[in-house]
């Protein structure tokens, strides 16, 4: 049998850069390699993750949505409630630690709803480094509060206007401002997605959630949940929902996607749906491409999910069948978004909005002994303005 | 088949860069065979990306003009059969590897070794991933330039260099592609590290522009390539851009050291 040579899930992932870029990101994936097994380094981690960021996230059961769908259980995996409000910030202070233990001072990174900037600069603030933000200038736009977040917390927020001005091209240019200065700075990638290192240690970070849900549903009803469901971009929250249930192979795993406008409409980002292999931002995987494998535009009205591209497991964990990954649409998202709101008093991302649609549709198909854990994998005070906007309401933030 | 290392036999080379498709494929030609007339040693065609991440302004620039013409793979090597038919000048391709994926490995390098296209220079696959091109491009006679950095140390450089034929591309500066005025990398240690593990030459390139760094790594390398002044001679004029470029390229070549 062939060797799998680290950083490959399957035939995917791998280290497509520039070798401007391999000394560093070799020198990062020797790092990582070290630390993660390094006690003092998780215990440190620890810390920051319960006594900074809040956790353990709690596993709460939604009482009223379960009894008005009138099928499965319905559990949340708070990491809407985590400082910073998403899950991001897990995976922002475990690199970010790292980055500390490889003597750099700097960090940069791309950001598209402006969660992950919004982590970044913060922990930025909190270890009292250099930051600066790269967000596509119509994410700036549609997350103007966000920016002036990051820029409160410190950081430093370039918009960029390359291409088509969302997060593609905002994960382009923080790679284009990493070649041009590794010596002390660190990339803080967002997403389970770019060269090995960065697809398995993200994963690795956000695993605390499923690590954590998988207890803490154990310990509430003694049995596994039928169904884990999230949203997927990237797919870093995703991943780390499902990562601790791999194993259970009763456990469905279902990761939603933004079907924009509709999945046959060209105004979409359904990657596993409209996308075929390729290679882009550092890795093979799925990318949804023209003929020639020019990248071709997105659209979802949630700037997180707006990306051309998914990390490489999730397309492994597709082709082996092991997860199942649907379209959501904005009207549906945006139909969640209020219905979560009024059923449960949560206004949740509209990114997590993608999730709790596919839950509407999932939960009266399973019978009531049944669980359903859906990832909240954000707050949604930043989309408050875009969806009065979607519903005709003209608020600006 | 051209054999690239010996466009290197006896002189520095002169290496030019030009966008495939800029400003359109018809005066591209011409911009490719006046390179030719002027002296280029050998011609680099960049096939325009979407998302250019090795790539600086300007050729980030020259792309998106090239893409207003029509450009597709398809077309790019429609203008290299058209320029063979004028020019025997040697050939590389520079793109990004999605664009050669999609094509597939094989096709691709089978339509270079048609077009007597040597080989091709791919930023983003890195020593780590090159084993599921090279030995395709090279079963069709072309070649897969390695690029070699001012960050890549000398056992790294070891292995990049092992096994390749054609010549080293050694860049000059950290970040992306377009001019600089001062190159401030220690080149002669990069080359002597190169040096110490292959006879295969070597070409600098990104950030030169004028005909004194001409002169200076002309000293050091066994080539220079020119790719963003180029490029931004061709924005600059246009249709109008075969004179300047034969009147650049002649003022770049008289620079070279013999």
């Amino acid at each position: 049998m062939q060797k799998i040579k680290p950083g490959r899930f399957g035939d995917f992932g791998g280290q497509y850069i520039p070798e401007t870029l391999m000394t560093e990101v070799n020198r990062l994936a020797a790092a990582y390699d070290h630390y993660k097994n390094d006690s003092e380094f998780q215990a440190e981690l620890t810390t920051l993750l319960n006594d900074y960021a809040g956790r353990p996230s709690r596993l709460y059961y939604a009482q009223r949505m379960s009894q008005d769908l009138g099928g499965a259980q319905i559990y949340f995996k708070r990491e809407d409630l985590n400082h910073t409000g998403s899950h991001k910030i897990n995976n922002v202070l475990g690199q970010m630690l790292l980055a500390q233990k490889m003597g750099k001072t700097r960090v940069i990174a791309e950001t598209g709803a402006g969660q992950h900037g919004v982590a970044t600069a913060t922990v930025a603030a909190l270890m009292g480094m250099e930051c600066e933000i790269f967000m596509g200038k119509v994410d700036t736009e549609r997350q103007a509060l966000n920016v002036y977040r990051m820029e409160l917390l410190g950081a430093k927020v370039h918009a960029v206007t390359t291409g088509t001005g969302t997060l593609k091209d905002a994960v382009n240019a923080a790679m284009q401002e990493w070649t041009a200065r590794v010596d002390d700075t660190h990339y803080v990638i967002g997403s389970t997605m770019g060269p090995h290192p960065f697809p398995t240690m993200v994963r690795d970070f956000q695993s605390v959630i499923s690590r954590e849900a998988r207890a803490q549903i154990l310990d509430a009803t003694g049995k596994l949940p039928a169904a884990v469901v999230a949203c997927v971009g990237g797919g870093s929250n995703a991943m780390g929902a499902f990562y601790n249930f791999i194993d259970d192979k009763d456990v469905r795993l279902i990761g939603c996607e933004a079907a924009g406008k509709g999945v046959n409409t060209e105004q979409q980002a359904a990657t596993m749906e409209r996308g075929r292999t390729g290679i882009f931002h550092g890795m093979k995987s799925r990318f949804i491409q023209d003929n020639d494998g020019q990248i071709a535009p997105v659209y979802s009205i949630s700037a997180g999910l707006d990306y051309p591209g998914i990390g490489p497991e999730h397309v492994q964990l597709a082709e082996s069948g092991r997860a199942e990954y649907v379209g959501v649409t904005d009207d549906e998202a945006v139909d969640a978004f209020e219905y979560i709101a009024k059923e449960e008093g949560i206004i949740c991302a509209i990114e997590s909005a993608h999730a709790v649609a596919y839950v509407q549709k999932l939960a009266p198909q399973l019978a009531k002994d049944q669980i359903i854990i859906c990832n909240l994998s954000g707050r949604g005070d930043k989309d408050v303005a875009a969806i009065a906007r979607y519903r005709g309401v003209d608020i600006h933030d | 088949m051209t054999k690239l290392s010996e466009v290197f036999t006896n002189k520095k080379a002169f290496i030019a860069f030009v966008v495939a498709g800029d400003p359109d494929f018809a005066a591209c030609a011409d911009n490719i065979v006046a390179l030719a007339e002027a002296g280029a040693d050998l011609v680099e065609i960049g096939i325009p990306f979407s998302d250019p991440v090795a790539d600086g302004p300007v050729i980030q620039a020259a792309d998106l003009r090239a893409f207003s013409a029509g450009s597709t793979t398809a077309k790019v090597f429609d203008l290299v059969a058209a320029v063979r038919k004028r020019t025997q000048v040697p050939l590389v391709f520079l793109t990004y590897c999605n664009l050669v994926y999609q094509y597939g490995y094989d096709a691709f390098f089978t339509r270079c070794a048609a077009l007597n296209v040597a080989g091709a220079i791919i930023p983003d696959l890195p020593l780590e991933e090159r084993g599921e091109v090279k030995p395709i491009a090279e079963a069709h006679g072309c070649q897969i330039i390695p690029l070699v950095t001012p960050t890549t140390p000398p056992e790294r450089i070891a292995k990049i260099v092992a096994d390749v034929d054609g010549f080293i591309y050694v860049v000059s500066s950290m970040g992306i592609t377009g001019t600089r005025d001062a190159i401030d990398t220690d080149l002669t240690q990069l080359i002597a590290n190169i040096r110490k593990y292959t006879t295969t030459p070597t070409a600098i390139g990104f950030g030169i522009h004028t005909p004194a760094q001409a002169a200076q790594m002309g000293a050091l390398a066994d080539g220079v390539i020119v790719g963003s002044a180029i490029v931004d001679i061709i924005g600059h004029y246009g249709h109008e851009a075969p004179a300047h470029l034969q009147e650049y390229v002649k003022a770049m070549q008289a620079a070279l050291p013999y």
